[in-house]
């Protein structure tokens, strides 16, 4: 493999596997607060749609990315409102959401199907990004790119070594025990609930804005639910997450390289797109396969409703 | 101030009133939604509820529709109700369709009377098989069967995919992405004359009879019950575990494969790329409203196969885009899910306690 080919891949490795970061971070912290959001592919749809939308009609990627964290935002907040305050199960309010989410984006998508953003330009940072071979695949990226990295450290800082992150590890271990102790755990609950909606809305916004820029119905293609099966993978932890990420943007990145190539192998162009799919698959009964690492590692209370005074 | 306080125990009068306050919820979202972007909301609620249904054609139609509802969501229920979580139905479907046209095709020159059944028995065992894997990674790895059956929904379009634009392209089809048209023997009969609801509607019925008897009546689905209810009594009592994975996921991949195969031998006459219009998942949605009792799959499939239709008559008639109704049909869940909790507790008015 030549320079420029490992550059070209790097790059693209890196721009696969952001929107996957940013989105399983959220539901990671979410999960970590021991609620389990399903819907996560519907949430990714609409801040897709919501940041399209927008960036469409005010020319700003900036206000798009930020209407897409509101629309992830107000989906999470419907969720959270069946499961937190209506005590609703967990498993079908995220498969409502995914449901609800992908079939309302196709709705409001549906006018922009045939419209193409404006391709926004990379942020070139100066000296590092003359490094050699990585420079240019890390350090002449979109902006979002570099915020997942921040969201990286910020939620490995908050999770670890902050005092509200600790309390929010305490209402996923054991709602009643902080709830005894004097903490909101429902309110803390659904602040975890919209900050994964938050995320996720920003990783769909990252495929419309910036990785396709287009719209079209179905263009998540089950990278929120790749990335509910990251954060099972990461057995809950923020690093797994990053490292996970770009190892599935590398096998996306693998197959289109492959079927872009032009090197004439006889093998159908459809079987290498189900790869992500099949490497899910295979990631999960890899890191399933030692029920001790995912019942010592999984929050305790995921998935289960919690209500206060019962 | 209103609260909620719990009941002593469950009300079944609401279990069953809640799909029903669910539905007149949806009904009154819609006609705010279609208020919201400027339409006629009675206008609106005509072409989802009576245009449908205005003649036997209609109603034959309708029936055509739900279909594969029921057949998917009755399989769905049993392994719900043990709280297995298949939802790649729609990926089964699409294989028990593969499955049946693989025989249509393979025969193609037959006229033999066993064709027909052929195509059930393949059309059943493929999307069980496509069921299995989730069963197999799930008793043998401990692997999620939500995430992996969802996975192989992906994997199962992309095959369809290849199918129809390799393999099994019509040489006749002018490249568009479907195999040829079945021939006679391969097709399900038409049940009502002039119309186009066939047997895979008779299917449907013997699955809901089949479904109620099992969960009902059978000692294997009291077991699966308890182990959705109660999973530390059925482990205590001694039922298989791994068991109840296999009948719950491989009972909803057969019916789901059987519902694909009335699909392409019935109003379909061939296999496309577009083989479902999302009747998998949207069979999750009508278990749920059913309450995951055949009676109520009933009913919840003939309400989802009106919102299916009114979103073809609004796309048809309003220019409005056909996804609304998965937008109802969400929104259906939500409501249900919200009304549910009148199932546990009471909505009081004033302080606990007074």
């Amino acid at each position: 493999m030549d320079g420029a080919l490992f550059t070209n891949m790097l790059f693209a490795t890196v721009v696969a596997g952001t929107p996957l970061i940013i989105v399983a971070l959220g539901l990671l912290v979410s999960e970590r607060a021991g609620v389990l959001n399903l819907g996560a592919e519907g949430m990714m749809a609409m801040g897709a749609v919501a940041a399209f939308a927008v960036t469409h009609a005010t020319g700003s990627p900036w206000l798009g990315v930020l209407a897409g964290l509101g629309a992830g935002m107000a989906m999470a907040l419907v969720f959270g409102f069946l499961t937190l305050t209506l005590q609703a199960n967990q498993v079908a309010s995220g498969l409502a959401l995914a449901i609800f989410g992908v079939g309302l984006s196709a709705f409001i998508g549906k006018p922009f199907e045939s419209v193409a953003l404006p391709t926004v330009p990379a942020i070139r940072i100066p000296f590092i990004a003359d490094i050699p071979l990585i420079g240019e695949a890390l350090y002449n990226q979109q902006a979002l790119v570099y915020f997942s990295w921040a969201l990286f450290w910020a939620v490995l800082w908050f999770l670890a070594r902050s005092r509200a992150g600790l309390v929010l590890r305490a209402v996923g271990e054991s709602p009643a025990a902080a709830h005894a102790i004097g903490y909101p755990v429902v309110l803390i609950r659904y602040l975890a609930v919209l900050f994964g909606g938050a995320m996720a809305g920003v990783g769909g916004a990252f495929l419309s804005v910036y990785y396709t820029p287009m719209w079209m119905e179905g263009m998540v293609a089950g990278r929120g639910w790749i990335a509910l099966a990251l954060v099972v993978f990461a057995t809950w932890r923020p690093l797994r997450v990053l490292v996970g990420a770009y190892l599935f943007g590398g096998v996306m990145i693998t197959q289109l390289f492959i079927q872009g190539s032009g090197l004439q192998i006889d093998f159908p162009s459809q079987f290498l797109s189900s790869l992500p799919y099949w490497a899910t698959i295979v990631v999960l009964v890899v890191i399933s396969r030692n029920p001790n690492l995912i019942r010592l590692n999984s929050p305790a209370s995921l998935g289960r409703s919690y209500r206060p005074d019962a | 101030m209103l609260r909620l306080e719990a009941r002593a125990e469950p009300s079944r009068l609401m279990s069953w009133c809640s799909p029903l306050l669910a539905a007149v919820l949806t009904l009154l979202a819609g006609m705010i939604i279609f208020w919201l972007l400027g339409k006629d909301p009675l206008q609106g609620l005509r072409y989802f509820l009576i245009h449908p249904v205005k003649d036997l054609y209609g109603v034959s139609e309708l029936l055509l529709k739900a279909t594969p509802l029921m057949l998917c969501a009755i399989g769905l229920a049993v392994g719900f109700r043990a709280n297995v979580w298949n939802i790649g139905a729609e990926g089964q479907f699409m294989l028990g369709a593969v499955g049946a046209t693989g025989v249509a095709l393979y025969f193609a020159e037959s006229d033999s009377a066993l064709i027909l059944p052929a195509m059930v028995v393949a059309g059943a065992a493929a999307g069980a098989a496509w069921a299995a894997i989730p069963a197999l990674l799930k008793t043998r790895f401990n692997a999620n069967e939500i995430l992996v059956s969802l996975m192989l929904v992906y994997v199962a379009q992309l095959s369809v995919s290849w199918l129809v634009f390799g393999p099994w392209r019509d040489p006749m089809g002018f490249g568009f992405p479907q195999t040829a048209m079945f021939h006679d023997a391969a097709l399900l009969p038409a049940v009502l004359e002039g119309t186009r609801l066939h047997l895979g509607f008779g299917f449907a019925l013997a699955a809901l009879a089949a479904g109620y008897v099992f969960i009902n009546r059978s000692y294997t689905g009291f077991k699966m019950r308890v182990a959705g209810e109660a999973a530390e009594a059925a482990r205590y009592a001694g039922f298989s575990a791994r068991r109840v994975i296999w009948i719950g996921l491989l009972t909803g991949g057969a019916a789901a494969g059987v519902a694909g195969m009335a699909e392409v031998a019935g109003p379909m006459g061939q296999l496309t790329d577009k083989i479902s219009f999302g009747y998998g998942f949207a069979a999750i949605i009508v278990a749920f409203v059913g309450r995951l009792s055949a009676p109520g799959i009933f009913l919840a499939s003939l309400l989802m196969a009106l919102l299916f239709i009114g979103g073809e008559q609004v796309q048809q008639y309003m220019n409005l885009p056909s996804s609304i109704s998965m937008v109802f049909q969400g929104l259906l869940l939500f409501f249900l899910l919200g009304s549910d909790v009148f199932i546990h507790y009471r909505l009081r008015f004033g302080r606990a306690g007074a």
